[in-house]
C-alpha cells in the first residue's frame, strides 16, 4: 500500500466513533440512520465521519433505491494492521516531519 | 521525499531503519538532541510528544512521554552510551508499561555530499520484545481495537 494511503487509513482509524462504525459493518452493511443510533451525534456529523473512511478506502457506498449503503472494505484494514504497518507508520511520519523541519532550520555558525 | 527502508528479519530480535536527507549531519543530530526540536518531529500526529529530560552526553539520561487523543500517557527513557555525535547517537531505551525489557538502539550518520544516511540498528533481549515494539507498543490503545476489527474482518471472509 502506499504510504499516503497508509497514511489515511491511519488517520482514519485514529477516531474511535470511526472505530466504532467499522466495528459495526463487520456485521453487515448499514444506512446512516442505522450507524447514527448508538453515539449521540447527528446525522451529518456520522456522514462527514463516513466520507473520511470512504476517502480512506476502508468503506464504499452504494445506492439502492432511496437506501445509501455502506460496506466496510477489508484489504486496506489488514495492510494496517499487518504487523510491520503501523511501525512502518510511525517513522514515516516522524522523517517526513524531520525533512520538514531540517529545511527550516539555519546552519550553524 | 526519500523513501524508509525498513529490515525485520524472522526470528532476529532487531529491526534496521535507513533513510536519507537532504542534510549536513549537524542538523541531524541537532534534531535528535535539542527538546524542542524533538518534540516538533518525532511521533505521528495524534501523539503529543513531551521531552522530559535531555542530557546528550555520556552516561546522560533521556526521557519523551507521548500523549494520544485520549489523554492516555507512554513515556520512554534510558541513557546515552558516549556523547552524541555527527557521527550518531547510542542509547538504551526502556518502555514504561514494559519495565525491564531494556534495548539498545545505536542511530549512524554517514554524509554523501550535501545528503546524509541514517540509519536506526536497534537491538532487543528477545524477538518477543522486538515483535511487541514493532506491533506498536507506542500506539496500544489504538493496536488493541484494531486486532479485534482485524479479527472480525479476517473471521468474516
Amino acid at each position: 500500500m502506499a504510504s499516503d494511503q497508509l497514511s489515511a487509513v491511519f488517520g482514519a482509524l485514529a477516531d474511535p466513533t470511526r472505530r466504532s462504525i467499522l466495528m459495526r459493518l463487520t456485521r453487515g452493511d448499514a444506512t446512516v440512520g442505522e450507524l447514527c443510533a448508538p453515539f449521540a451525534m447527528s446525522q451529518p456529523a456520522i456522514s462527514r465521519h463516513l466520507k473520511v473512511l470512504e476517502e480512506a478506502g476502508l468503506i464504499s457506498r452504494s445506492r439502492i433505491s432511496t437506501r445509501r449503503l455502506s460496506h466496510l472494505e477489508a484489504a486496506p484494514l489488514r495492510a494496517a494492521t499487518s504487523w510491520l504497518a503501523a511501525y512502518r507508520h510511525y517513522w514515516e511520519t516522524s522523517y517526513d516531519q524531520l525533512d520538514a523541519l531540517l529545511a527550516t532550520m539555519e546552519d550553524e555558525a | 521525499m526519500t523513501a524508509i527502508e525498513i529490515v525485520a528479519e524472522p526470528g532476529v530480535p532487531q529491526v534496521l531503519v535507513t533513510r536519507e536527507f537532504a542534510a549536513p549531519a549537524s542538523k541531524l543530530l541537532r534534531a535528535h538532541t535539542d527538546p524542542d526540536l524533538l518534540a516538533r518531529w518525532l511521533g505521528p500526529e495524534g501523539l503529543q510528544l513531551t521531552v522530559d529530560v535531555l542530557e546528550p552526553r555520556d552516561g546522560g539520561r533521556w526521557r519523551y512521554t507521548q500523549t494520544d487523543a485520549k489523554g492516555e500517557r507512554f513515556s520512554f527513557f534510558g541513557l546515552y552510551h558516549g556523547t552524541p555525535s555527527t557521527q550518531g547517537i547510542v542509547q538504551t531505551y526502556e518502555f514504561d508499561r514494559q519495565p525491564g525489557r531494556v534495548y539498545l538502539n545505536a542511530i549512524s550518520f554517514e554524509e554523501r555530499g550535501e545528503r546524509t544516511v541514517l540509519r536506526q540498528n536497534t537491538v532487543f533481549q528477545s524477538v518477543e520484545d522486538r515483535d511487541y515494539y514493532v506491533r506498536g507498543g507506542m500506539e496500544v490503545g489504538l493496536r488493541a481495537s484494531l486486532d479485534r476489527l482485524d479479527a472480525l474482518v479476517t473471521g468474516r471472509q
